[in-house]
């Protein structure tokens, strides 16, 4: 399946922080058809550093999507049955207006004068991208980790127009331990000279400051069990300890490969602005408490953690569950035994397919 | 104390393999709200949600069995009973149901207080360990009974609140819980006298009057 992606150009976003943004861009994929009652709608929401681009092949670049595992004809999205959309965050990199994006005042790009996004203005502008292809109501919005947040805001701020929610390895707010993880890669890529306050376009790029932030990105989204399988202690392409500061071990050149990775294919600017956005998302926002902000969900719920998953933990998804709980909503969850840690949701997918297929074909039923 | 049944046929088709679930699918009224603790793979819910047109929801500890239950449609969630309705507002189901799953809670009583704060009704569903064949076995035996309904090694039973007809009977009068209706079954078969002794699965349909 060869897909293309789509840009989408609108006037105006009103943000959260009080600024708005003019004009703004939304790249976008789908996959499947649109069916005549436009009731089959699915919305995958990328993680942190994901993008549009979630199945099929690109024409591009010649790589599967992020989630091509999950979406596919006869995959968990059915795109047989579904017609799918995932389109690239506001602030990301990757299609989508972001700090790389050419500010219309200046002609230069916006750098550190791109004004600071929220999840909910991420969800706001999926809103009007669905809104300009015509559909007022999705069977499902889906997602894990930061695309979780966003699928937990679409039910919270548009109530009436989710049907479902899927939200998986995910939280309704950062803890000071996630915090924390996204303040050291925000210090990483600052504190490296070549950020030079976020404008490095046409220069040479923060590539240190980002890979390190990438390299303690990745130890998050392991375990431990996962690493001692993956690399233990053994040696990288030598019999004995070099005695200096060169790669000796296995985790040392796989953490240094994906970092230097990932500079190729990511801003180090859309890395602070959603790093950003993901540690001021709260869903409780203003109210007392999370069944507060709950009241108005409609959705039917299904909510998956995974045992080994340390940065997104069960307890988190538990929260969640017990508010819905508590206003009645329809919520299914599960623990799934899983030691990929983080990871899980895009690697282990076998136990995810069955019941991510289930759920959506008993909401797909009761919706007809 | 009266065995008083519902139905006058003295047998009880049997609903996916299991008399009491039988039983359960004649009292729950179509279009309701159900809960069900300890709903393992999500078979009868399933099967209310079909039949009944009701609004099914389950509780269930094995994530293995979460999993196939989800994956047939019905909403689970993977939780301990004992602290698994506390989250409920109050009297938010129409039924809830516990089958076969009271004798293996930790805290049996508070369980049905819960079940009655969270339900209208409450349907209980559990083996009767007053049967004539659980008092032989252990008369004989000298060990722990081993029965057709209590197959399993003492080490190895999930069981871990034994209790007979007259233990609920007592339970649900110091609770001031009303039973509205009470079944007893040995196989499919409905027994109508000394139900303590001849009945191997009890089901109780319970209110707070």
């Amino acid at each position: 399946m060869i897909v293309t992606a789509n840009t989408l150009r609108f006037d105006s976003l009103s943000l959260d922080s009080g600024a708005t943004l003019s004009p703004v861009e939304v790249t976008y994929e789908s996959y499947g058809e649109l069916n005549a009652a436009k009731s089959n709608t699915i919305l995958v929401l990328h993680a942190f550093s994901g993008d549009a681009h979630a199945a099929g092949i690109s024409p591009e670049t010649g790589q599967p999507g992020w989630w091509d595992n999950m979406i596919g004809p006869g995959k968990a999205y059915d795109t047989n049955k579904y017609f799918v959309i995932c389109s690239n965050v506001l602030g990301g990199c990757r299609g989508t207006t972001g700090p790389s994006s050419i500010h219309p005042a200046t002609g230069c790009p916006y750098g550190m004068s791109f004004p600071v996004i929220t999840i909910g203005d991420m969800v706001r502008l999926q809103a009007m991208l669905l809104d300009a292809l015509g559909i007022e109501r999705v069977l499902a919005v889906t997602g894990g980790s930061m695309g979780g947040m966003q699928a937990l805001e679409w039910a919270v701020a548009y109530p009436a127009r989710v049907v479902a929610a899927i939200p998986i390895a995910t939280t309704t707010r950062h803890s000071a331990q996630q915090i924390a993880f996204n303040e050291v890669g925000r210090q990483a890529i600052m504190a490296d000279p070549h950020w030079n306050a976020g404008n490095f376009y046409g220069q040479e790029l923060p590539g240190r400051g980002l890979a390190v932030a990438r390299m303690v990105g990745h130890i998050t989204y392991m375990s431990d069990d996962s690493m001692r399988e993956k690399f233990g202690r053994r040696l990288r392409g030598k019999e004995a300890f070099g005695f200096d500061f060169e790669v000796d071990f296995e985790v040392e050149s796989y953490l240094r490969y994906r970092g230097n990775q990932f500079v190729g294919r990511f801003d180090a600017n859309s890395y602070l602005y959603i790093s950003k956005a993901m540690d001021y998302f709260d869903l409780t926002n203003g109210n007392r408490s999370l069944a507060g902000a709950l009241e108005a969900v409609q959705a039917r719920f299904l909510v998956i953690s995974f045992s080994s998953d340390w940065l997104y933990p069960s307890y988190q998804s538990q929260e969640l569950v017990r508010a819905l709980r508590s206003r009645n909503c329809d919520v299914a969850y599960v623990e799934l035994e899983s030691n990929y840690g983080h990871d899980s949701f895009l690697v282990d997918v076998a136990e995810q397919s069955s019941l991510v297929r289930g759920f959506l074909a008993s909401t797909f039923e009761k919706l007809s | 104390m009266s065995a008083q049944t519902g139905r006058k046929q003295a047998f009880v088709r049997e609903l996916l393999g299991r008399s009491d679930y039988a039983i359960i699918g004649e009292i729950v009224e179509p279009q309701t709200k159900v809960l069900d603790l300890g709903c393992g793979e999500g078979e009868l819910l399933e099967w209310l949600a079909q039949t009944k047109g009701v609004d099914a929801r389950g509780v269930e500890i094995s994530s293995a069995k979460v999993q196939r239950a989800i994956a047939r449609g019905v909403s689970v969630f993977q939780s301990d009973i004992d602290d698994g309705l506390s989250g409920y507002p109050d009297q938010a189901f129409d039924y809830v149901i516990l089958s076969q799953t009271l004798q293996e809670t930790r805290h049996p009583r508070q369980v049905l207080r819960e079940m009655l704060r969270v339900g209208r009704r409450g349907i209980v569903a559990f083996p009767n360990f007053g049967h004539w064949r659980v008092r032989v076995s252990m008369l004989t035996s000298g060990g722990a009974p081993r029965t057709r309904l209590f197959p399993y090694e003492w080490y190895e039973s999930p069981n871990i609140h034994f209790l007979t007809v007259h233990d609920f009977e007592n339970l649900a009068a110091l609770e001031g819980i009303q039973v509205d209706r009470r079944y007893f079954l040995a196989g499919s078969r409905k027994v109508r006298t000394l139900p303590n002794l001849m009945a191997e699965v009890a089901v109780y349909l319970v209110s707070r009057g």
